[in-house]
């Protein structure tokens, strides 16, 4: 059992998809013995394993509920996929990170996005999986963002799907390579947040349900003046049905792409990793641990100091040794 | 007795039309039984049509597997419904067909039917059922997404008002509201938004001066529980409020048209499986909430059989229910007096409440933008209100005779068959089928078929058209074409669609004593796995009844797990697949309509086969004989009506999770519940 962690990583390492619901379930516990598997299956899936960052595009989605999110990771799913029956069809495989509140009293779930993304079973180029938050409000789950970075060695694109704006936009942007917000018309939260900036600006901003017409371009006319006025008219607006007919999916691809290809991915990764890493290690050890490293600055110095292929765990490794 | 208010009807009034909601395996066996039935002494036809025919499949396809004939007649094309009425005439005959999605196609079956009767259209009498919006939110057995289901629903009645005058287009359905655990005030309030949706939607497609019409033949499908005086007094203020609508919003002046006409169905959900005799007079009593009042008197009837709880009921269990309306409606004087309940301070009291209610809930449902857009929030109440009646039933707050109280019982000689009084479909049934419609496909004029639905196809997919959709569904009807195939068609154009399930908008469960302590026991699972207890409840098979997997969802996460409800109608392999990529500890599947011998171990052999070890449980409808069997099959544990106690169930289930985390490895690591792939 003791090179399970490692094998699963190394399977992962060489795009083995049937590998990953198992090291999902690794990455997922808390167990101390499993713990230590995930670190050693990260270790093979880390950049300095890999040569390099992995190279999924990792795409964070986030909305608030009822923008029809996953709809809209249906019909990009659809997208991503076609082309699946031919070898040489240009089909991407897509792993899906769902992830959904807590009950605050109970700890239980309920996890019910898969039921609205329509997949086709026997595609072995898809995968679903659904966290609770756990105990993080509005954030990511625990495992996520070890999630996100294991899959990414092995799928071609990596969404992780959250619900909310704000905090939750935060937290997805310092693990994706790109971000989109959707919004549906009407939704003047959004522009609201967006304006007095608690939100930060999203990678590509999307507007469903198109198909209502007037209100839908108006919301898109309203969002574009707003990051105009931010100073960020490069900021892609695309609005999209999802419903039949369904319409600017193809565009929504594009600019996901096109984000994703005017990257610098290496530092942007390598900040992602550092991020985790300090956000594991506050979670673990709280403001006291933070402290006796001489506080947030001095860790994060720690951090830039660390040498860039590595992973996580091993990251926050290092810090729990400079706390000694 | 003053003479202005005499005591006695002059006339002894005429009895209500009875019916037996019947069909089953083969459109032959079905004919054979409805002409049986007549003559009984039943006056009216209710057609039940098995799942893969009322959502759109032909018996070949791979969703239809286990459920062909099941709880209802398969009905493929119109040689089947020719089968299914011969020698019955239709010119006579009043015949009411539980369809919905379908209703459409199957009306247009029906018609055919009767052209080869000789008989025109015209003269057609009865009931498609033909209530969508009921169906996202309680039965299930919806096919295309709201927005074109509204569309065929408005057609059928547009087409039907001109055409077949004396046809009962659409029945707006609270009977599945209340089994879904409604209250009375949600099932008046639900059903008049439902309505009120539904004549917005056909106003846009008739001339107005078609209106009053339409208005006149809507009717209404209720339910009917037992507590009776209150239920008989819902159905006043539905009639007062049906009358309201008219006039107010439109603008109807016949007061014939403006009549609240209703058939009834009365209560399932509080049949027993526990000393299911008393059952019998539980359904004497709910009809009376439905014959006793002269002013609100039921058109049609047909009451469910003692034994539906267990099964499928047999042509006997049905003749004793005929017999229970033929008993109140000759044996006694229900008939011979004016409205007993006029001038009752009581029952004007309980009315004025209800309406209260109702109209506050009304405006709620309109300020989500009426009943189509308002589908998720009242599935989300709906699955409150029955948790709420569980809770009660529970706790002992609410008695149910022989099940929570006076539980102490004789042995039933009732059951005491091989069959567990309950009528077994034979398996063989399915095979016949599928060959039959492949015969059928064979044997037809293919170019007159095809050219059929792309005329169909046509007609759906021009935006804004003003043509209506049962002229070319007819011409497919007549052509030859298959339910399947005319629903394929209208899935290509339309897009398919998932209801919402209600589970995520259900608020949180009040802690009690034993929630609490079983949320401890989870929590001690928790540490002994490395990660949350993860369950899959999954709905095999076309089954839309999903009250039950909805409450053992909610009820899961109140006691603290991780929940993936995907809702229904799921192949084996969806569910396999979703177990695997979930990496969830136990799967627990629910059935209601008698296709879990096939269905089950099908889930079962396509989880081990993806390599999922997680433990199987099964809820449902599950004969005492079938249990034996699906252990066999792999299930850990079978569950049935009269296991009541849902926190009891989900202290069983962590049980069996942390019994089989401990036998497969000890100090189990989170995958060890599920094979490594």
């Amino acid at each position: 059992m003791s090179a399970e962690g490692a094998a699963l990583g190394a399977r992962l390492r060489e795009r083995d998809l049937s590998a990953a619901p198992a090291a999902l379930n690794l990455l997922e516990s808390t167990a101390p013995a499993d713990r230590e598997q995930a670190a050693a299956l990260l270790r093979e899936v880390s950049p300095a394993s890999l040569g390099g960052e992995a190279a999924a595009h990792v795409i964070g989605v986030t909305g608030p509920p009822g923008a029809g999110k996953s709809t809209l990771l249906s019909a990009l799913l659809h997208a991503w996929r076609e082309g699946a029956d031919e070898p040489e069809g240009g089909a991407r495989t897509v792993a899906m990170l769902a992830v959904d509140p807590s009950s605050r009293h109970s700890g239980g779930s309920l996890l019910g996005d898969r039921a609205r993304i329509d997949f086709d079973p026997a595609d072995g180029g898809v995968l679903i999986r659904s966290t609770a938050a756990g105990e993080r409000l509005g954030g990511l789950a625990r495992a996520t963002r070890a999630a996100a970075q294991a899959l990414a060695a092995a799928f071609d694109i990596v969404v992780i799907e959250t619900i909310g704006v704000g905090q939750a936009e935060t937290e997805v942007a310092d693990v994706a390579d790109t971000v989109a917000v959707v919004v549906q018309p009407g939704a003047g939260d959004v522009l609201q947040f967006l304006k007095s900036g608690i939100m930060e600006i999203p990678d590509v901003l999307v507007v469903t349900k198109a198909d209502l017409g007037q209100i839908a371009a108006a919301t898109g006319r309203d969002l574009s003046a707003a990051l105009r006025s931010l100073g960020s008219s490069s900021t892609p607006v695309i609005a999209v049905c999802s419903l039949p007919p369904p319409s600017g999916i193809g565009e929504l691809v594009a600019a996901l792409d096109e984000h994703r290809a005017g990257l610098d991915l290496a530092a942007r990764r390598l900040s992602a990793r550092r991020a985790g890493a300090l956000s594991d290690f506050a979670l673990e050890h709280g403001e006291r641990g933070l402290r006796a490293l001489g506080g947030r600055r001095a860790a994060q110095a720690l951090l830039d100091a660390q040498e860039p292929g590595m992973e996580v765990p091993a990251l926050v490794a290092a810090l729990e040794r400079s706390m000694q | 007795m003053s003479r202005d208010h005499p005591a006695r009807l002059p006339e002894r009034d005429r009895p209500w039309m009875m019916r037996t909601y019947a069909g089953h395996s083969t459109a032959r066996a079905s004919n054979e039984l409805y002409r049986r039935n007549l003559q009984k002494g039943q006056t009216g036809l209710s057609v039940a049509f098995d799942l893969p025919t009322q959502t759109g499949y032909d018996p070949d396809d791979e969703l239809a597997r286990g459920e062909v004939g099941k709880v209802g007649v398969p009905i493929a094309h119109r040689g089947d419904m020719a089968a299914l009425m011969d020698g019955i005439p239709l010119g006579e005959m009043n015949t009411s067909m539980t369809i919905n999605a379908t209703a459409a196609w199957l009306l247009a079956l029906y018609i055919v039917a009767a052209e080869d009767q000789g008989v025109p259209q015209q003269q057609l009498q009865g009931t498609t059922q033909n209530d969508i919006i009921k169906e996202f939110l309680a039965r299930g057995t919806y096919a295309f997404p709201p927005a074109p289901s509204m569309r065929l629903t408005a057609d059928t009645i547009a087409y039907t008002v001109e055409h077949v005058p004396k046809w009962n287009p659409i029945n707006i359905c609270s009977y599945h509201l209340q089994e879904a655990g409604a209250t009375p005030v949600q099932e008046i309030a639900y059903a008049m938004s439902n309505a009120i949706a539904v004549l917005d939607a056909t106003r846009d497609r008739v001339p107005d001066s078609r209106l009053e019409q339409v208005f006149g033949r809507i009717s209404f499908f209720v339910n009917a529980g037992v507590r009776f005086i209150e239920e008989h007094a819902k159905l006043r203020a539905m009639a007062i409020l049906w009358e309201e609508l008219g006039r107010d919003r439109y603008g109807v002046q016949d007061t014939r048209h403006l009549r609240f006409r209703y058939g009834v169905q009365v209560n399932s959900l509080g049949l027993t499986e526990a000393q299911p005799e008393n059952n019998v007079q539980r359904i004497v009593l709910e009809t009376l909430a439905v014959t006793l009042g002269r002013d609100t008197r039921a058109r049609a009837i047909q009451l469910p059989a003692w034994n539906e709880a267990l099964g499928l009921p047999r042509p006997w269990d049905q003749q004793w229910s005929l017999r229970i309306q033929q008993v109140l409606a000759y044996e006694t004087d229900i008939l011979d007096y004016p409205d007993v309940f006029a001038g009752s301070t009581v029952m004007e009291g309980l009315v004025e409440e209800l309406l209260e209610g109702a109209r506050a809930e009304m405006a709620v449902v309109a300020e989500h933008g009426g009943a189509v857009e308002a589908v998720p929030y009242m599935k989300g109440a709906l699955v409150d209100s029955h948790r709420e009646r569980l809770r009660r039933i529970e706790s002992g707050e609410q008695v149910v005779v022989g099940q929570n109280r006076f539980v102490e019982t004789e042995l039933s000689p009732l059951t005491a068959d091989a069959e567990g009084g309950i009528l077994v479909v034979d398996p063989a049934l399915e095979a016949e089928q599928i060959e039959a419609v492949r015969r059928w496909r064979a044997e037809r004029d293919q170019a007159a078929v095809e050219e059929a639905l792309a005329a169909l196809a046509e007609v759906a997919g021009a935006q804004d058209s003003d043509l209506n959709l049962m002229i070319p569904t007819i011409a497919a009807a007549r052509a030859g074409a298959t339910t399947g195939e005319w629903a394929q068609t209208l899935r290509q154009v339309f897009g398919g669609y998932r209801a919402p399930t209600g589970v995520g908008e259900a608020a949180a469960a009040a802690s009690d004593g034993e929630l609490s302590q079983l949320r401890g026991e989870v929590s001690r699972l928790q540490e002994q796995l490395g990660r949350r207890p993860k369950i899959l409840v999954g709905k095999p098979g076309l089954d839309g009844h999903s009250n039950g997997a909805e409450q053992i969802a909610v009820r899961a996460r109140d006691s603290g797990m991780d929940v993936v409800y995907e809702g229904i109608r799921l192949t084996p392999a969806q569910i396999a697949t979703s177990a695997l990529q979930e990496g969830v500890h136990v799967v627990g599947l629910s059935i209601l309509s008698g296709s879990h011998r096939e269905l089950i171990p099908a889930v079962i052999d396509a989880l081990r086969t993806a390599g999922v070890t997680a433990p199987v449980v099964v809820g449902g409808i599950i004969p005492e004989q079938d249990v034996g069997p699906l252990q066999q099959a792999g299930v850990a544990a079978v569950y049935t009506p009269k296991d009541f106690d849902i926190t009891r169930i989900m202290r069983d289930i962590v049980e069996l999770v942390g019994a089989e985390a401990g036998a497969s490895s000890p100090g189990a690591n989170g995958s060890s519940a599920n094979g490594s792939a």
